[in-house]
């Protein structure tokens, strides 16, 4: 399912980031930071990003998934550090609500 | 996209959310509207989504309906409310719950979903609703005041939140009107009530829609986090 979710999530991030004004030129992949030192995108972005992916997830899959959540936020390692664990855990969650039914 | 602006207003069955959808679907905009139960009146330019406030399952339905059908969203108006008259030693916590749940909880979930919605178009108004009773401190309803209180902090916060987004968020407080609202409320209360406003008199439906026409202006870019009171209270 991560992988699935991998390009979906890059060409996002790159469009979000090109709206904002912010240099893309590098390739993005797996390991590409996405916040804090060195990280693609401010902010600002980094919630345009999460919601986007909310959204594109409900849009592609049928299922409402929230990777916004207090879970997210807490976790020593945010999922949102790198574009690879942001998919793994949006991948995470939308398995779990498909298991849920 | 629409090319019609999309004005989406919660507890528009009756009341202030009534006149309001009226009022904007008459002016060309495309009217969402919701409530629990189905209204008794319509407009070419209105939709009616049958919505509990507080349920957030059912308010996500709502805006991937707006999403699906009209592909953008210009304007949020967060009338729905209810009130509690009663002393706070006799408000049962269920109260206080309902009530809570509907004016906070509801105007939360509203705005968080309007903003992610708006927040792709960097363009998006929204309009909150206190009441006089919050300055006023109006004894006899504790709950409805401090549900309304949490509303104007809510208001003030994400003012700041959202305002990268290029969106406002305001909200009017008004007097009473003559609405299902205050009509269980005894004659000598709104008298004493009116008698602390500047301006004694009840309010009126287009007293709210020139404050809610001023805040949903693309030109009241500038102003966002606050409070306009009717009355001059």
């Amino acid at each position: 399912m991560k992988d699935q979710l991998l390009p979906f999530i890059v060409e996002t991030a790159r469009s979000i980031a090109e709206e904002q004004g912010i240099d893309v030129s590098k390739e993005l992949n797996d390991s590409t930071r996405l916040f804090g030192e060195g990280g693609l995108l401010d902010s600002l972005a980094l919630v345009s990003l999460v919601i986007a992916v909310e959204q594109g997830i409900e849009e592609r899959f049928g299922v409402r998934v929230e990777i916004a959540d207090d879970k997210a936020l807490s976790q020593k390692n945010s999922p949102y550090r790198t574009i690879g664990s942001l998919a793994a855990y949006a991948a995470q969650e939308l398995e779990a609500k498909k298991a849920a039914g | 996209m629409s090319e019609q602006r999309v004005t989406l207003i919660t507890g528009t069955r009756k009341g202030i959310g009534r006149f309001l959808a009226e009022h904007y679907a008459a002016q060309g905009h495309r009217v969402v509207g919701c409530s629990r139960q189905a209204p008794d009146w319509e407009h070419a330019n209105y939709t009616h989504v049958a919505a509990d406030v507080t349920d957030e399952g059912q308010v996500k339905d709502l805006f991937a309906r707006v999403r699906k059908d009209f592909g953008r969203l210009d304007h949020l108006i967060n009338n729905a409310g209810i009130a509690s008259m009663n002393h706070s030693l006799l408000t049962p916590y269920a109260t206080v719950r309902r009530v809570m749940d509907t004016n906070l909880g509801g105007t939360f979930l509203f705005s968080r979903e309007a903003a992610k919605f708006m927040q792709r178009a960097k363009y998006g108004r929204i309009v909150n609703f206190t009441t006089v009773a919050v300055p006023l401190k109006l004894e006899g309803e504790a709950a409805y005041v401090a549900s309304k209180a949490a509303v104007q902090s809510l208001t003030q916060v994400m003012a700041r939140e959202l305002a990268q987004f290029g969106i406002t968020i305001n909200a009017i407080g008004p007097v009473p009107i003559e609405t299902d609202l205050i009509r269980a409320i005894p004659k000598d209360k709104i008298a004493s009530l009116i008698e602390r406003q500047a301006i004694k008199r009840l309010g009126t439906c287009e007293d709210v829609a020139n404050v809610c026409d001023f805040f949903l202006k693309p030109e009241s870019a500038f102003v966002t986090g606050q409070m306009i009171f009717l009355g001059g209270v």
